[in-house]
């Protein structure tokens, strides 16, 4: 299309702004360049000392200079995968609620409501998980849950305060759940109307609907969204702080106290003493950038994967 | 000439067993006198007899309302068992909306009333104890766009007799349905492929052989043929017309030349002064097209209609 | 032909043995299915059940065990001397209310002028480019971006409310360029079209039509912001934890009290009195944070209205 000519004044104006929106976008990149570099930089020490033995170590003894991430590895893994283990079918069921089962007055109530869930400070999840539902659990849950299934070990004798694994992959859930029921909700309204249509035409019952037309569909979508809660999980750190309990020890059971990568992080970094240990948490750091990078690449992937092939096919 | 006679009680033995005793009133009689032309053009005997005819629907005083909007009122209507019925007339006049009423596919669309009665066999369509999944499974739909799952030919065609537990001799069935809706020759070989991956003649044949995989009494199009090229178009028509021999046909077109190739019967919707659709004729299709008794569905089936 | 076990060969549309006359109700196995589908769908009432509840439980925890605490002294006071009774979160509140604001200072033009580029100049490439980034910015766990600000600002100096702010405005950079994004990207064509056509400059008709007109939609992906930005307790604990009493805020020079890092500190000491002034510091953070989602939500419903109008 050719512009109408531009007075000099318009001109400047024009390129004044396309160079401060550049900048702009330039920051934003070098600032991901940057939080990586600063991130990897700080950790150069404990690098230089550990290597990767720091991955598997499983001592931390500050008093002794010596630091490892194995059994932080570990709890953010065990915490993390029962998050989502229990956070992705959960979540997923309140977006399948949502989309197609609630009345539309009931979902406008319900879908804000879940959505705030999300918008609660974790420091407020965490302190109401220490103070209500770990002694519950305790009381409650853990010896109810250690008599009838304590043969698999996961289950062992529930520890007295509360502080545990269990309680910290807890509220993880309930801090996913919310992020991944409001996703799946939007991804279910994207399937086509006629899709749904086309299967109840076909005397199918709901359920039949859900399994073969509105499940396929949104598959990867469901998948992206399960990584972009893992990655939540296993980044949150005040929360978990404020349940795990600060263990030092790899246990089965999930009623023991663990620690994780970000928990630690949060918990020892204003008392660090020394150059080594605010490097190892550094290290400890980059563990978690990369993780969090890495569980967004792989959501990314599948979910653009899953956009060519529908745009190909 | 045609004569319609809702009063009519059959003497004769209707060709199925009676189905129980609400389904008498239903029947009608059709005198059929005069339908040369068409006679000639699909090798039909004329019936020198009255034929009497069992209704699959029967429908009374059908209302239906989105919210405030009422979209079609005051329609009544038998449809026959084992003919084709078309259901032409201008945009907005309530043709989808009527259809999708015999098979209840307006469940769960908020705000939705359908007044009146629908009586399918004999049966009160929206009574209570009705199961609207049954229904469906009963009277199939095929929509305006095809709407094939995202699966493989194949799975699309097997899915509902699976659902059924119709897994014995499922091949030969998505085989046979696939046959039916004279699509095998040209998919045969790739009945792995995604179904995504055909062209929308062929999308939407594929969803005529869905339907037709788990056997329905009734099958119900919603202008088949309107996204598509006139060669797609002239095979779904072909289809059609194979299909009548084991189903009842609503067919919604906008094509005029379509419905009067096709139809046996042919309903003319159009707009009332409050501009409601509603049943203006409904008759054999020779008389709708050549000699209509109403001005307006003269005019609509001549083109002046705009 | 081969033989077929179906019956689509016979001359009726359903197999003999299925009289289309019979009653309407579930016949074969449909009664079955009913029962698995009804199963299913109760799991997910109960899935949606159980969060509403947690929501529920939460809230009624933070509202019963707060609401005895809060007072006007409360509000305004500092916290008590060690050991005495009485005291409040005056402080935390102002403290966050200053770091939030400038984290939203720097934020809210950066994201806004990163989504102008997005929309309105770059290339398909950098476009998703560009979006990726962002993404990956918001997916970094929040300490990450907390030790990040420590190292860059607060390594060999002292803590400080601006690095504090400085590490929020990164977790809110993402949420309000992507909001921004959305909602200039709902700005019909026609406009841009009908503006260029005008002969003004891409200037005039980027911040004098297009950009007033995604306005409503930028502001709520902004409070949303604020609101996921003033509970923010990691980087705010790794920059702007360790406090002294004083009046007197150095925004540059020294940590100031802050809402969500005085509620971490009174979860940890285990201190019931403590814990009370926890929980009513809770009660104002989820009312300021509830009432900004519902502000930013009834933003962006108005600006939807509008839209579809
Ligand atoms: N979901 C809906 N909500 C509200 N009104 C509707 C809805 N669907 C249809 N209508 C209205 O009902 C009337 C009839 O619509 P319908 O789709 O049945 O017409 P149609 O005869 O099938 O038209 P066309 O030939 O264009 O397909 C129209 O005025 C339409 O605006
Ligand atoms: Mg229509």
């Amino acid at each position: 299309m050719a512009r109408p000519r531009l007075r000099i004044s318009d001109r400047v104006g024009d390129r004044l702004l396309l160079s401060a929106t550049g900048l702009a976008s330039a920051i934003a990149v070098l600032l991901l360049v940057l939080i990586a570099w600063q991130v990897f930089k700080g950790s150069g020490t404990a690098f230089h000392k550990f290597g990767f033995g720091f991955l598997t170590g499983t001592t931390w003894k500050p008093n002794f200079n010596q630091y490892g991430a194995g059994t932080l590895l570990f709890g953010t893994f065990v915490t993390g995968v029962f998050a989502l283990f229990l956070a992705a079918p959960i979540g997923i069921a309140i977006g399948l609620y949502l989309s197609l089962m609630a009345p539309p007055r009931v979902r406008a109530i319900i879908g804000p409501v879940v959505e705030m869930l999300a918008a609660i400070p974790s420091v407020i999840i965490g302190f109401w998980g220490i103070l209500v539902l770990a002694p519950f659990l305790v009381k409650h849950a853990e010896p109810q849950l250690h008599s009838t299934v304590g043969f698999i070990p996961l289950f062992g004798l529930p520890q007295t305060n509360g502080a545990s694994m269990f309680a910290a992959g807890l509220i993880l859930t309930i801090m996913v759940i919310p992020i991944v029921a409001s996703i799946s909700r939007d991804l279910f309204d994207t399937v086509p109307r006629e899709l749904q249509e086309g299967a109840s035409a076909l005397g199918a019952t709901r359920w039949e609907m859900i399994r073969g037309v509105m499940l396929p569909t949104t598959a990867s979508g469901l998948a992206a969204t399960s990584f972009l809660g893992l990655g939540r999980a296993l980044g949150e750190a005040i929360a978990v702080t404020q349940v795990i309990g600060a263990g030092t020890k790899i246990n089965t059971s999930l009623y023991e106290t663990g620690d994780t990568l970000a928990s630690r992080l949060a918990n020892q970094f204003q008392n660090a003493t020394d150059q080594l240990q605010t490097s190892s948490l550094f290290y400890l750091g980059a563990l978690l950038l990369i993780i969090g990078l890495g569980s967004n690449l792989l959501a990314q992937w599948i979910g653009r994967r899953f956009a060519v092939q529908k745009a190909h096919a | 000439m045609t004569i319609l006679d809702p009063e009519f009680d059959p003497i004769m033995e209707p060709s199925r067993p009676a189905a129980p005793a609400r389904s008498a009133g239903e029947r009608y009689r059709i005198q059929t006198v005069d339908r040369p032309a068409r006679t000639a053009s699909h090798g039909q005997p004329t019936p020198t007899t009255p034929v009497v005819r069992e209704s699959v629907f029967k429908v009374e005083q059908l209302a239906i309302s989105y919210g405030s909007k009422t979209a079609v009122q005051g329609v009544t209507m038998g449809i026959d068992r084992n003919r084709i019925t078309a259901i032409i007339g201008p945009s907005g006049c309530g043709k989808t909306t009527f259809l999708r009423s015999l098979n209840r596919m307006h469940d769960g669309i908020p705000g939705l009333r359908v007044d009146g009665h629908i009586y399918y066999h004999g049966h009160d369509l929206y009574g209570s104890g009705v199961d609207r999944v049954e229904v469906r499974r009963r009277i199939g739909m095929v929509f305006q766009k095809p709407n094939p799952f995202p699966k493989s030919i194949y799975d699309n065609v097997a899915w509902a007799p699976r659902n059924l537990g119709l897994r014995s001799g499922l091949d030969d069935r998505v085989e046979k349905a696939l046959r039916g809706a004279a699509l095998w020759d040209e998919v045969k070989d790739r009945l792995k492929d995604s179904a995504l991956g055909l062209s929308g003649g062929q999308q939407q044949r594929l969803c005529i052989a869905r339907a037709i995989a788990i056997e329905p009494d009734v099958l119900l199009l919603d202008e088949p043929a309107s996204a598509l090229d006139p060669i797609a178009t002239a095979s779904i028509e072909e289809l059609v017309r194979t299909l009548k021999a084991k189903f009842t046909i609503v067919i919604v077109t906008h094509n005029m030349q379509q419905a009067a190739r096709l139809a046996d019967r042919t309903a003319f919707f159009g707009l009332d002064n409050e501009r409601i659709g509603t049943l203006i004729e409904y008759d054999e299709t020779d008389k709708i097209f050549t000699n209509p008794a109403d001005t307006r569905t003269e005019d609509y089936v001549t083109g002046r209609f705009v | 032909m081969t033989t077929m076990t179906s019956d689509l060969a016979h001359g009726e549309g359903l197999p003999p043995e299925l009289d289309p006359a019979r009653p309407l109700v579930a016949s074969g196995n449909l009664r079955r299915r009913h029962v698995v589908s009804t199963f299913f769908s109760s799991l997910a009432v109960l899935a949606t059940a159980f969060a509403v509840a947690v929501m529920v439980i939460v809230l009624w925890t933070v509202v019963s065990r707060g609401g005895s605490v809060i007072s006007w002294d409360f509000l305004t006071k500092a916290p008590p001397l060690f050991g005495c009774a009485g005291g409040g979160i005056g402080r935390a509140i102002a403290g966050t209310g200053l770091i939030v604001a400038i984290a939203t200072a720097i934020a809210m033009p950066l994201g806004i002028l990163i989504a102008l580029y997005t929309s309105e100049f770059a290339s398909p490439r950098a476009r998703s480019f560009i979006r990726l980034v962002l993404d990956l910015l918001n997916g970094l766990p929040s300490i990450v971006i907390g030790i990040f600000a420590f190292g860059l600002l607060v390594a060999g100096h002292h803590q400080s409310a601006f690095a504090g702010s400085f590490a929020l405005s990164i977790i809110m950079l993402p949420l309000i360029a992507r909001a921004s994004q959305e909602s200039l990207a709902q700005v019909p064509n026609g406009l841009r079209e009908a503006a260029n056509a005008l002969g003004v400059g891409r200037r005039q008709s980027v911040l004098g039509v297009i950009l007033p007109s995604a306005m409503s939609g930028i502001l709520t992906g902004t409070i949303l912001a604020v609101a996921r930005a003033a509970g923010e307790t990691a980087p705010l604990l790794i920059v702007s934890s360790i406090y002294k009493g004083s009046y007197s805020f150095d925004f540059f020079g020294s940590a100031i009290p802050n809402i969500p890092v005085e509620i971490f500190r009174l979860s940890e000491s285990a201190d019931p009195a403590g814990y009370e002034r926890a929980w009513g510091a809770a009660l104002v953070l989820v009312i300021f944070i509830l009432a900004t989602s519902v502000l930013g939500r009834m933003l962006f419903a108005r600006s939807k209205a509008k839209a579809s109008r």
